[in-house]
């Protein structure tokens, strides 16, 4: 018999019980809610349920919250008082937004100590693959399994296959987190991992930090996986150590001794793997509205005659939704603003790299940086990097999902472009007509700094890279 | 939810690849309280202008009837806002057909009772030539797991279990409490077995040691 996957080890430790058509159901050990989860609470309301566990519930304003004065008419107002009020009633701790630790669901988890490895971890985001970093079993739900979820502390899941992604060499300077996801979005397609859990292994993802390990983990998702993980290693719980949730004492030790358990055997066996060089990915960004429109920043943009079917009708509609002409390069591509934010790249790390680029530099473009939390902006302030994105002309401004999502108030105006550290370029997300052109901090900055798509790493030459 | 076993109703071919969640119903929406209906927001920055005025010739504005759509690989991708689900439902869809669909929206159909069916990508091609000269009644059979459309049968591929949650309409909250012994039990044992799991400010949860799950 073969080894035992992270997956599997995961799912043995969380599963109740399997019914005879396959389906487990799982213990949830952390339930994340935010605003969007009023229809879930309005769903168990309708019930009378209780909350099963209010003490593995934990509540955040994110998705509305504002990030400059307060809420931007009354129905979004009304969201986040909803919020309140719901988690209120069943005794839910909630970080709303006078709360010091409040922040964007998928950056608080990690930095409250709250994602841990060895979890079963639920929201009702699909970006909670983000947690899947510490070696968690982490899963975007939608209303119905929230509300499951709350009523039950517990989620009916059929076990997906497993998909090893192995990154072997080095990322080169410049090139981060960012631009190996959207690199094996780009060649699997934005449905490439569908049905699959994913776990990313090899050199180059042991080498990254844990702010980069989450960046993987989060745009899972885009290519399609609902569950992206990295088996727990001392760079993991030097991160979870000591954070206000976490396991302390004789408790920490037991838990480390369990968590070294968890990655794969060597002799595991995956239904499919995909093999990546490090050293050949280059920055790269998104050109249509899709992630897996992506190419890296020294290419053209495609030409759908030379494509076939249904791809050229994509790429033409693309295109056009766009406003790019084929052929073109790239770096041709004037933006009319920059967004740097959102829980794939607004983590501490992410905002030094983008502030590497922006230092004593001006920007050519308007643009909004928005920290991930209130505490990554508290740190990014005692740094000075606050300093640096004012000096160079951009908006420093609250936490949360902001430009993301574009439901509190923030958004690109129709038809303007966006350089973007968020996750999704479909059509529509930064606001009606918006286009989003997707990659890192490092690359949005660059992009502020000459008013077009940039190949960073030509600002980089003779700067401190980190 | 009632379940279902057939559906016939008029056809409308949504002839574009990944279909994202965010264009099913754009964010701005998604404040408003269910009861007053998803359906007009069901694709509304395609089905409108930017003024407003409706698309004439945009396939469901010219089908405002239909009850299937039938679209591209990747349908449904991106976001787990059910309300995407809410908006199709509310617009009157029963039946959305596409080679494959985002994992998160598949199961929140099967939630609501709506079939995410999933047939090959030549017989999508072969639907989409079929309704080119208008709309067609189309029959949707769950307990075979077939789709006719004209001459054509179309193969279904659909989960069992995601079959029989459609046929009966289960609710797996009622479901779930069946289960609520082996629930508490795990539940005793996992805590137990792993203190560290349970969130170290919340000590008041492990003292007390309740028995939520059977509240
Ligand atoms: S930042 Fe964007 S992707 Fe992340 S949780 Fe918020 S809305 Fe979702």
């Amino acid at each position: 018999m073969s080894g035992r996957r992270l997956l599997d080890k995961l799912w043995d430790a969380h599963e109740i019980l399997r019914r005879e058509d396959g389906t487990s159901l799982l213990w949830v050990d952390r339930h994340l809610v935010h605003e969007g989860s009023h229809h879930a609470f309005a769903k168990i309301a309708e019930r009378d349920l209780p909350v099963a566990e209010p003490g593995l519930t934990f509540g955040v304003a994110d998705h509305y919250a504002p990030t400059r004065g307060g809420p931007a008419t009354d129905a979004i107002a009304r969201m986040i008082d909803t919020l309140s009020e719901n988690t209120a009633k069943h005794g839910i701790t909630c970080f709303g937004l006078d709360d010091p630790r409040q922040g964007i669901v998928h950056v608080i988890g990690p930095e409250q100590g709250l994602t841990l490895p060895g979890l079963l971890i639920n929201c009702g985001d699909s970006h909670t693959s983000t947690h899947g970093a510490f070696g968690a079993l982490a899963f975007g739900i939608g209303a119905t399994e929230v509300a499951h979820v709350l009523a039950t502390q517990t989620v009916w899941q059929k076990k997906p296959k497993a998909m090893r992604i192995d990154v072997t060499g080095r990322l080169g300077p410049g090139v981060g987190a960012k631009d190996l996801a959207l690199a094996w979005i780009a060649k699997l397609g934005a449905d490439g991992a569908r049905g699959h859990a994913i776990e990313y292994t090899g050199a180059a993802v042991r080498a990254m930090s844990m702010e980069g390990r989450m960046t993987l983990c989060n745009l899972s998702i885009e290519g399609g996986a609902r569950f992206g993980m990295i088996a727990p290693d001392e760079t993991t719980f030097d991160y979870v150590r000591g954070r206000p949730f976490a396991p302390t004492g004789a408790e920490w030790d037991r838990a480390v001794e369990l968590w070294s358990l968890l990655p794969s055997d060597s002799d595991a066996e995956f239904e499919t793997t995909v093999s990546l060089d490090a050293s050949e990915i280059a920055p790269i960004v998104t050109w249509g509205t899709s992630p897996e429109d992506a190419l890296p920043v020294t290419a053209t943009i495609p030409d759908p005659s030379l494509l076939q079917g249904s791809a050229a009708d994509r790429a033409r509609n693309a295109l056009d939704y766009m406003g790019l002409t084929a052929g073109r390069a790239l770096t041709e591509i004037a933006v009319d603003q920059v967004f740097i934010g959102s829980c794939t790249n607004a983590r501490i790390e992410d905002l030094r790299a983008a502030a590497a680029v922006l230092a004593g530099r001006r920007a050519k473009v308007p643009g909004i940086v928005s920290p991930g939390s209130q505490l990554v902006k508290a740190q990014a302030e005692a740094e000075g990097l606050d300093r640096i994105f004012t000096d160079a002309g951009l908006d420093w401004v609250g936490s949360g999902c902001s430009m993301c999502v574009a439901m509190n108030g923030d958004h690109v105006e129709p038809g303007k472009r966006c350089a973007s550290t968020t996750n999704r370029n479909f059509r529509g997300r930064q606001g009606r007509g918006a286009r989003t052109h997707l990659m890192s901090p490092a690359m949005v900055a660059a992009a502020a700094v000459t008013g077009h798509l940039t190949d960073v790493r030509d600002l980089l030459r003779g700067r401190e890279v980190a | 939810m009632s379940g279902w076993t057939t559906h016939t109703g008029p056809a409308v071919a949504l002839d574009r690849e990944n279909v994202d969640t965010d264009q099913l119903i754009p964010a701005r929406f998604m404040s408003t309280p269910r009861s007053e209906g998803y359906g007009p927001f069901l694709l509304h920055d395609m089905r409108h202008d930017s003024d407003g005025t409706p698309v004439s010739d945009f396939p469901l504005n010219m089908v405002p009837n239909a009850s299937i759509l039938i679209s591209r690989r990747n349908f449904g991708s991106g976001s787990s806002r059910e309300a995407a689900v809410y908006a199709l439902v509310d617009f009157g869809i029963r039946v959305v057909i596409a080679p494959s669909f985002g994992d998160i929206f598949a199961s929140n159909s099967v939630n609501n009772g709506l079939l995410p069916a999933r047939v090959s990508e030549a017989d999508v091609d072969a639907a989409i030539a079929l309704l080119a000269d208008g709309p067609q009644e189309v029959s949707v059979d769950l307990i075979d797991r077939k789709i006719r459309l004209g001459n054509t049968t179309l193969d279904v591929t659909l989960d069992d279990v995601w079959q029989q949650k459609l046929i009966n309409g289960w609710d797996d909250i009622d479901l779930t409490q069946t289960h609520k012994q082996a629930i508490a039990a795990f539940r005793a044992q996992h805590v137990q077995g792993k203190p560290w799991a349970v969130p170290v400010q919340q000590t008041d949860f492990r003292r007390a040691g309740r028995d939520t799950v059977s509240q």
